[in-house]
């Protein structure tokens, strides 16, 4: 029993609530988001470090006992999860100060923001899949308003899309929670697993499980992604952001949660079936990538392709592809985050996302550039910065077991991906200067800074991965022995 | 007893998707919520129909029902009530900004 793991979820909330009353006192609201989102960042931090010493936290809500009520529970993969979305919640936030617009700060941008965080965090702590299942829709619900706040023409029509892809997600999400409730008779992540090994993962919990990855596949992106690069690339751009930087992540997350703990007995079926849609995530991902010649296509399609690589970690199933998705998905958070901002606010200055109609803008935005193009190399996995360690581990552990092809494709992806990513830059930076500083639609002030915070950070992984390494390893260790997280909550 | 909702369940499912894949924005949130009642009553289902006493202390019987799923419905309608309620909202203030409310013309990458 430990309160702390409730706080990243009840801080939030009730910020967001606070907020609320503060409707036409833009500064306060700042003010307030601001300071919110650094103590979580504490909190977030504390209870990692809580988790590296004393192993798993958990909280019986309402002194309800395991298997009868709703848990939170906070392993090592759980908590840096937390803490990395707090970081990247907080550089969105303040690249929304001055990029956002009056207009949807006085229309509850802020306290839907926070009510978003509070989603993430929750699916990230509960141990329960129906609750699982709640947060995921206090995390969309919020999603749907921020998508849509400021209601332009293209938000509108995305939106009808976005939404309509996640109620039907959301329905399959209960229909398969009603099967698994139907054979196993509990909720209880942890139960769950124990009551799955008892009775065998046989034909039909086979097929509940195929059911899990469609429904988490679609709100991951995973293979269906077929929803994401338009509605990405509709919402202004610290909205874009954040949704890449974190919602993805949390399917990503799910996937994670139910193969490693409930559904590990057929690798060879659901695990085989994970291997090819990540691999034709990939491809497709970085298609769309290489073909589009507009900024935000361009990095949306490149969300996709990152979803494949982490999944593709999970489903070679060694220690080491998971040591290796796990720094990969804390790497892919920050930097996708970091592409995102630095697209707005290259999109803000030359006015146009056409790659074809703008250039030369490092004559007078050299600090922007240089940080795009770090953002790049760290993205595609040069080594001193943090996307390299993810790959090298990802790329060892495919081959031990023995997936030659999706290893090969991962590592083409990782090329295409790199050349997508420059031939943003070249276009966007090279070439001649085609306006001088009047005739820029936007400027770079107080952009850059927020941006700086996630470069530093992809350095900081990088070169100090050594220092981070322990905490992957026992994230890793957690997800490939689920009886330590069956220990930690039930304690038979 | 089973074997008919199972029957109910699917004719709901078979309806909303149908609707879904109509053209009409109207029509599609209409399939929505067909769909999410499929969904409640498959729960519902799933989880055994009423076979005991309700679940009350002091109340002596052989066998209970389980108030779980109808705990999980609850909440389930809840969500869906809300999401179907800006769905509708959106759907209207899309129709007034945009003109129209056939998916065919909503699709597109063109950029405004």
């Amino acid at each position: 029993m430990n309160n702390l793991v409730v706080l990243p979820i009840v801080l939030p909330i009730l910020t967001g609530i606070i907020l609320i009353f503060f409707r036409n006192q833009i500064g306060l609201q700042r003010w307030i988001s601001f300071i919110s989102l650094l103590f979580l960042i504490g909190l977030a931090a504390n209870i990692v470090q809580q988790v590296y010493v004393d192993g798993i936290q958990t909280l019986y809500l309402g002194g309800w006992l395991p298997p009868f009520g709703i848990v939170l529970v906070a392993d090592m993969f759980a908590s840096l999860l937390v803490l990395t979305t707090a970081i990247v919640a907080l550089s969105c936030l303040w690249f929304s100060f001055r990029s956002i617009g009056i207009e949807r700060e006085k229309h509850y941008y802020y306290p839907f923001f926070h009510f978003l965080i509070a989603g993430v965090s929750g699916s990230f702590l509960t141990g329960d899949i129906f609750n699982l299942f709640v947060f995921f829709e206090v995390m969309l619900i919020s999603s749907y308003v921020l998508i849509v706040l400021g209601a332009t023409k293209i938000q509108l029509r995305e939106t009808l899309k976005y939404l309509l892809v996640n109620i039907v997600s959301s329905a399959l999400f209960v229909a398969s929670v009603a099967f698994l409730y139907a054979i196993t008779g509990t909720l209880n992540m942890a139960d769950l697993s124990v009551r799955v090994a008892e009775v065998g993962q046989t034909g039909l919990l086979n097929v509940v499980a195929l059911l899990f990855l469609v429904v988490f596949g679609l709100k991951a992106g995973l293979f269906l992604y077929f929803w994401l690069p338009g509605s990405y690339s509709a919402p202004p751009t610290p909205v874009a952001a954040l949704f890449a930087g974190l919602l993805t992540k949390v399917g990503i997350y799910a996937i994670f949660r139910t193969f490693t703990l409930i559904f590990y007995h057929q690798p060879g079926i659901t695990h085989e079936v994970m291997a090819w849609m990540a691999a034709a995530t990939m491809i497709l991902g970085v298609i769309g990538a290489i073909a589009f010649s507009d900024v935000r296509q361009v990095l949306a399609f490149n969300v996709v392709a990152g979803v494949g690589f982490i999944i593709f970690g999970l489903a070679a199933f060694t220690t080491a592809s998971f040591q290796g998705a796990i720094f990969y998905l804390i790497h892919d958070m920050i930097v996708k985050a970091l592409l995102f901002l630095l697209g707005g606010a290259v999109i803000g200055i030359a006015g146009t996302s056409h790659l074809k109609k703008m250039g030369g803008l490092i004559k007078y935005h050299p600090s922007l550039g240089w940080m795009f193009f770090i953002a790049a190399l760290a993205l595609a996995g040069v080594p001193p910065l943090s996307g390299f360690i993810g790959k090298l581990l990802i790329v060892q552990g495919g081959l031990t077991a023995e997936f030659y092809w999706i290893t090969g494709i991962s590592l083409a992806t990782s090329l295409l991906i790199l050349y997508s990513i420059i031939k943003v830059f070249m276009h966007a930076f090279w070439g001649e200067t085609k306006l001088s500083p009047k005739e820029e639609k936007g400027s770079e002030k107080g952009l850059l800074a927020p941006c700086a915070i996630l470069v530093f950070l992809s350095f900081a992984l990088g070169l100090g991965a050594d220092y981070l390494y322990p905490y992957i390893e026992v994230a890793a260790e957690t997800l490939m022995d689920p009886s330590i997280y069956i220990q930690a909550v039930l304690k038979e | 007893m089973e074997i008919l909702m199972s029957v109910v369940v699917g004719i709901l499912f078979m309806v909303g998707t149908y609707l879904i894949l109509t053209k009409s924005l109207l029509r599609i949130i209409l399939g929505t919520g067909i769909i999410s009642h499929g969904v409640h009553l498959l729960l519902l289902t799933m989880a055994g129909l009423k076979t005991g006493a309700p679940p009350l202390l002091g109340e002596n019987a052989a066998l209970y029902t389980d108030p779980l799923p109808q705990a999980l419905i609850l909440t389930a309608i809840v969500i869906s009530f809300g999401v179907t309620g800006f769905f509708f909202v959106l759907a209207y203030r899309a129709y007034k900004e945009l003109g129209t409310d056939d998916m065919d013309k909503l699709r597109g990458n063109d950029h405004e």
